[in-house]
């Protein structure tokens, strides 16, 4: 049987979850301080706003979170409907990973809007 | 010592006689600190000589015992009654074919098991003259969880993945190949990709987890094929991407 070319989608996947696992928390600890009105001055909306406008890094830094995390919980799902029994995986795949690219399509238009 | 009266609810099937499986209901008086294994002995001496299990050693080193306790895959002899108070239902493993009563036919395993050569392969052998392959205590550190394995395929019955594709691998027989890759004497890495890297092998895993929180002896196979996957990964990247294959 031949290797498989599992890697070309798995190793997105794989780093998406490591930033996921990086980025949630602090998405996390970001959205309680907001609920409790103590968010730090450099990290409000409009400083973070204006710093992603001018610095063409940060708004590089911010789509690769975006598209790998999209990627990986596209992935991630996938792989949770095979384990579910829906047994039309080039479907569900193809479905899931259009909405990933199209998804970070939109974040890169966006970002470099901005 | 306290004695209860343990009701089992045990899968009963006779190839001989039974189209398909039933459940037979047993009373049995045990010691609280037995196990499953010695309720069920003490229903086959007792009350029932036509039982049929396996079982071995009962000490969690022989494997033979799996079976599914509560709905759980569990080895008999590692159950501790205390821990059960109601009922206690006794089946099979799942995901393997029932031969009798409780006893399963591990045959997939053993074939799988083959096919990841769970041995030390080495390109150059070296004359018996020139003594041992020696090995630093870090060295066996890289591979000796995985070596722990008892082959008792609690694992098998606790993967959805092999419940649903039957060509998988597996948990146990990858977790063994990785044991062996990881083994500074071995140099079959490159014999063992062959199986470990197809679809059949670690890129069927969806990384449910389950085979290492059934494990009774603590080997985590689910890190095993995270490792194996992350490998398999550069490899691919060297054998696509790079110039030459990346040799």
């Amino acid at each position: 049987m031949a290797k498989s070319n599992k890697p070309v989608v798995w190793f997105p996947f794989a780093a998406g979850g490591t930033v996921i696992a990086f980025f949630i928390p602090v998405i996390a600890l970001l959205t309680l301080l907001v609920a409790f009105g103590k968010v730090p001055a450099g990290l409000s909306y409009e400083s973070m706003h204006s710093w992603l406008a001018d610095c063409v890094l940060a708004k590089l830094a911010v789509f690769g979170i975006l598209a790998l995390s999209l990627w990986s919980s596209a992935h991630r799902l996938r792989c949770t409907c095979f384990d579910f029994g829906l047994r039309i995986d080039t479907l569900v795949a193809a479905v899931l990973y259009s909405a990933a690219i199209v998804a970070s399509l939109a974040a890169a238009m966006f970002l470099f809007r901005l | 010592m306290k004695e209860r009266l343990i009701r089992l609810e045990v899968f009963r099937y006779n190839p001989d006689t039974d189209t398909e499986g039933h459940y037979q209901h047993y009373e049995v008086s045990c010691l609280e600190e037995w196990v499953v294994l010695d309720a069920l002995n003490k229903v086959k001496e007792t009350l029932d000589p036509t039982l049929n299990f396996r079982w071995s050693c009962h000490m969690a080193v022989c494997g033979s015992c799996g079976m599914m306790i509560n709905g759980e895959p569990r080895l008999a002899c590692h159950t501790f009654l205390r821990n059960y108070p109601g009922t206690i239902r006794v089946e099979p493993l799942v995901h393997f074919p029932v031969e009798r009563d409780l006893v399963t036919a591990p045959d997939d395993f053993m074939e799988k098991l083959k096919r990841v050569k769970p041995w030390i392969i080495r390109k150059d052998k070296q004359p018996i003259e020139q003594g041992e392959y020696r090995q630093t205590p870090k060295e066996l550190l890289r591979f000796r969880q995985y070596a722990m394995c008892i082959n008792c395929t609690l694992c098998y019955a606790a993967c959805p993945e092999y419940g649903l594709t039957r060509h998988f691998i597996g948990p146990a027989a990858l977790a063994l190949a990785h044991r062996y890759n990881q083994d500074s004497r071995d140099q079959g890495r490159d014999e063992r990709q062959e199986v470990v890297a197809t679809k059949e092998g670690v890129w069927e895993c969806t990384f449910v987890g389950a085979c290492s929180e059934v494990c009774p002896v603590h080997v985590d196979p689910a890190s095993a094929l995270q490792q194996m996957k992350i490998a398999s990964s550069f490899d691919w990247i060297k054998e696509h991407l790079l110039p030459g294959g990346g040799k």
